[in-house]
This record gives structure tokens, sequence and C-alpha cells, in this order.
């Protein structure tokens, strides 16, 4: 094992890490745009919740290579597939924590709203929203980090990225390759957990846990 | 535009508040929270629900603002009914203060204090100077605008809830327990405050607790309830003395000649025997009750203590007797 690959192809391995970014941002968008309105119907809607979140649950249990064979008849090979398997498993971590958020809200505190006299709009972006934020930016971390990893073995259906490298590797017994793509993908992932780590600090909502947590220590 | 244009109600009197024949009933419930109430709040006037946990006096103060609407009857603001209102706008007019958690925690203070003239789009410089007003008003230093409220303590975050309440000048306040949360120190410190506020403004008050001396402390008129029912409306005095039935009795319980003398100020039943001579005696200003007074004689081991004017010149003395004499006359009358 050396780093012989990485030194020597390092910008193909910089091709395939911004082909990696593409697809998994490609991905998450697609899963927001399903996640958001899941959101809105479980908490407006708690009845919802639990059956919704198990289906969610069970789509996560399916095997990753099993799904995307799975879609090969109807999606073929390519990207198209893997931004509908990587955007399903994103669901179960970004519902659960995008609800959690906003279910915890103290429930005082939107009464309080209400009772200032705002509508339920400026209710929800002005308090519910901003208090959930550090909760739903964990939520997406923690699917951004798993689209990350996960987007590796999509590579096994031609839809780019780092995965490449570990396939070819292993194909042509090329250690130096798979260590490599090992590398990129630990690298692009941890710079996103500190990335979105970095936002959910930043948010009023975490800096008011911060002084809460002064005040009684 | 001057600061007062946005505040209506400067140098105007209260709203009146009417319920008539009001109910709540919950779904599954098996009585009415809140059971065919008739009542009228006359404006300006402190009215002070009292009763046990249960007995619908939250649900009927959040009829007010419409955060529960009633079930059958009709609520009028100033005769007109607050149904034919939106919600909001409604509220806005409305000062609202709950226990506790009532502020935002994510903002500071001075946009606390700030929510509602913000809602209703008053310009940047008029919200400034109203939140320096208010600061004013509610006793905390102006320094206290950038904190956030976890790190002030429990009575300061009152007030500023207070604050908040108070900041277009409603012509209203609904209170609901406000001050149940605090140690005794700082809710006796903030009912004081609240009493000169009202004074002050001049707005309805209309006030949840189930601490019969606060009510007493606070109030114009008590409205007792029980299970969703009004059981008695009167003067504090006419709680303390007449109790409607056994309820009320039981509510204002034991101590009750003290409490009666908590509502006597030494005033009115000074010793004005014209040899005034402040001799070293412990003095009260004449609008002290004499419940304070009584503490005060036992706690010096004095026999009288000088009343006061609220210059300081000395009108008169009172002694154990005057009080025990007081005590009974108005025990007695009614």
């Amino acid at each position: 094992m050396s780093f012989g690959y990485l030194r020597n192809n390092w910008s193909r391995v910089l091709d395939l890490t911004i082909e990696h970014i593409e697809l998994s941002a490609l991905a998450l968008l697609v899963g927001l745009l399903v996640a958001i309105p899941l959101t809105i119907l479980i908490v407006s809607n708690t009845g919802l919740r639990l059956p919704l979140l198990m289906g969610l649950s069970a789509i996560y249990t399916i095997p990753s290579l099993a799904f995307l064979a799975f879609l090969i008849p109807s999606l073929g090979l390519g990207r198209d597939p893997a931004v509908v398997v990587l955007a399903a498993y994103a669901q179960l971590a970004l519902v659960r924590n995008f609800s959690a958020g906003l279910r915890g809200v103290d429930a005082q505190i939107l009464e309080a709203a209400d009772g200032v006299g705002m509508t339920k709009t400026q209710s929800f972006l002005r308090v519910r929203l901003p208090l959930a934020l550090p909760v739903l930016i964990a939520g997406l971390r923690i699917a951004t980090v798993s689209t990350i990893s996960l987007a590796t073995v999509t590579a096994w259906i031609n839809a780019g990225g780092l995965g490449s490298l570990l396939f070819d590797g292993i194909a042509r017994d090329n250690p130096s390759m798979i260590l490599a793509g090992t590398v990129a993908i630990a690298a692009l992932a941890l710079t996103a957990d500190l990335l979105f780590r970095g936002m959910e600090y930043l948010t009023p909502g975490a800096r008011v846990q911060r002084i809460g947590r002064g005040r009684t220590a | 535009m001057p600061l007062s244009d946005h505040l209506p109600n400067s140098g105007r009197h209260g709203s009146r508040i009417e319920f008539d024949r009001v109910s709540r009933v919950y779904s599954g419930a098996d009585h009415a929270a809140v059971s065919d109430v008739i009542l009228t709040i006359e404006p300006g006037r402190f009215v002070v629900l009292l009763g046990p946990s249960g007995c619908g006096k939250t649900t009927l103060l959040k009829m007010v603002n419409r955060l529960i609407e009633p079930t059958s009857g009709t609520i009028r603001i100033d005769g007109e009914d607050i149904r034919q209102m939106n919600a909001a706008t409604l509220r806005r007019r409305i000062g609202y203060v709950i226990q506790q958690t009532g502020l935002f925690p994510h903002m500071r203070i001075e946009e606390n204090i700030a929510v509602v003239p913000r809602l209703l789009g008053w310009p940047k410089e008029s919200i400034s100077q109203r939140v320096d007003e208010l600061l004013d008003l509610i006793g905390l230093p102006h320094a206290y605008r950038r904190r956030y409220p976890a790190q002030l303590s429990g009575g300061e975050q009152q007030r500023v809830g207070l604050a908040r309440a108070l900041a277009v000048d409603p012509s209203m306040m609904l209170m609901d327990e406000p001050f149940g949360a605090l140690d005794a120190i700082t809710r006796l410190r903030l009912q004081d405050e609240l009493l000169a506020i009202h004074r002050q403004l001049g707005q309805t008050i209309l006030f949840v607790t189930h601490d019969i001396d606060e009510a007493i402390r606070l109030a114009d008129e008590i409205v007792v309830l029980r299970a969703g029912q009004v059981i008695q409306h009167g003067s504090p005095l006419d709680i303390v003395t007449a109790p409607a039935d056994d309820f009320v009795r039981d509510l204002v319980g034991g101590g009750e000649a003290l409490r009666r003398l908590s509502l006597i100020d030494a005033g009115s039943a000074l010793n004005r025997n014209g040899n005034v001579r402040n001799e070293g005696l412990p003095a009260v200003t004449s609008d002290a009750n004499l419940r304070t007074v009584l503490n005060l004689l036992l706690q010096t081991g004095t026999q009288k203590v000088t009343v006061t004017d609220e210059n300081g010149a000395p009108v008169g003395t009172l002694g154990i007797p005057d009080i025990w004499s007081a005590g009974l006359e108005r025990g007695t009358e009614s």
C-alpha cells in the first residue's frame, strides 16, 4: 500500500471528488424536496408520524446493492437510479430529525407567539424554525455524511464518483488506487461533517443552549 | 412620526370586557371548563380571577384573546364582539403575560420587547425609543438590551415579559399566573411595581392566580371560580369578610383575621390624639397596611409606631389596641 496513485493521479482524484460531490448534492437536493413535505405532513398530523418513520426505516434496511439492482430494469444504469436510491436512504435521517426538531419546540413558547399576535407564518418563521434550526441542521449533517459514503457503492452502476477508484482498484488488484479512493471519501465526509457542525454552532438556538449551560454551571 | 402616534391608548382609560353567557366544553370532559359565565369588567379595573387548578380561570382568560374559543356565548371588548375581529389583530391590542417561559429564548431582550411594535410595522427609531422607555418603566438597565433571556434571573425575565406586554400601551392586559414561579421576595416586589404601573397607565387588567394573598394584594375586584362557574364577585374585603359559601371560606382559609388587617391602611385606623411626638418610635407611612404595622410592632417590641404622611411628617400614632379595634370594626360591618 502506498500513496503513489494519489500522488501521480491527483487531478483524476480531484475530478472524481467533484463528481462525487455533485452526485451527493443532487441526491440530497432531491431528498430534501421529498423530506420537507413529508415533515410538514407528520408535524401537522401526528398520527402519521410513527407509520411513516417505520416505512422509512424499512427502506433504510434494504441492502444497497440489492436496491440498485432492483432499479436497473426501470431506470437503467448511471446517475439517475443512484440519485433515487441515495435520496430514498436519506429520508430516514432527514424526516426523523426535521420532525423531532420542530416538535421539540416548547409548546408554551409557541403559545406565546400566538398570544402576542403572530400569524401562523410569522410564528413558524420567527419562532419555531429558528428554535428548531440546530436539530434541522444536525439532520442534514447526518444525511449528508451517510449520502457521501453511500455514494461510493453507486459507482457499481456507473454513477461515477470516488467509488470508481475502489471498484477499479479491486478489479485491477491496485491497493494504492483503493487507498486513494478511501482517503478521498473519508476526507470529503469529515469536511462535510465539520462544515455542518460549524453551522449548527452558529445558529441562535445553539447559542441560547450554550448561554443556558453557562448559567447553570 | 412621534412615538405617541403609535400609542393610541396614551391618556385614555382601559377597555370594558363583557362575558355574556360564555361556556367552554372540552370533548371528553365530564363538566364544562367554563359554564355560562356572565361577567362585566369595568374599564381600568384590576380584576383577579381566583380559584384552585381546574376551576376554569385560565380558560376564561384565554378566551379573551381567542387562544381558546368559547363553545357558546359572546365576549365583547368595548362593546365589540371579538369573533368579528381578526384574531392576530385582536391579540396585538392586548398585553399578554404568562408564567416563566413566555419570552422567546433566541431573541435578545430588545427584540423580545419589540415583538409587537415590529408586527405592527413601527419604524426603527420609534421602536428603539420605546424599548428604552419600557426598560426605564420596569427598572432594568439599558445594558440589558443585547442580552438573551437565559442570561437574566427569573424576576428580571418576568419584568421583560411585562415590558413586552406593555409595548404598545394596550388598553387591557391578560396575566396568567405571571409571578407563580418567582421567590416570595421577588414576587412581592413585582406585585408592587405592577400596581404602580396600573395606577400610572390605567389599563384594564385581568389576572389569574390561585394565591389568595396575591389576589388580595392586587385586586380591585376578585372573581372566585369553581368548576367553571363564578361563585363570588366582589372587592377583596367582601371576599374575606363575607365569603359567599363554604368553598370561598375554605379558599380564604386560615389567617382570615390577618388578611383582614392587610386590607386596612394605617391612616384609617390612626389614633389622632393630637399629641404627636416622634419619640424615636419606628415610623410607617399612612398607606401601609395594618398587617405590616402589626408585624413591625412584634419585630421591634415597641408599643406604638409613628404614622407619617407621604412627606414624612408625623400625623399620629398607632398601637396594638388601635389595630385590634380597627380589625373588630371592619370584621363586623358586613
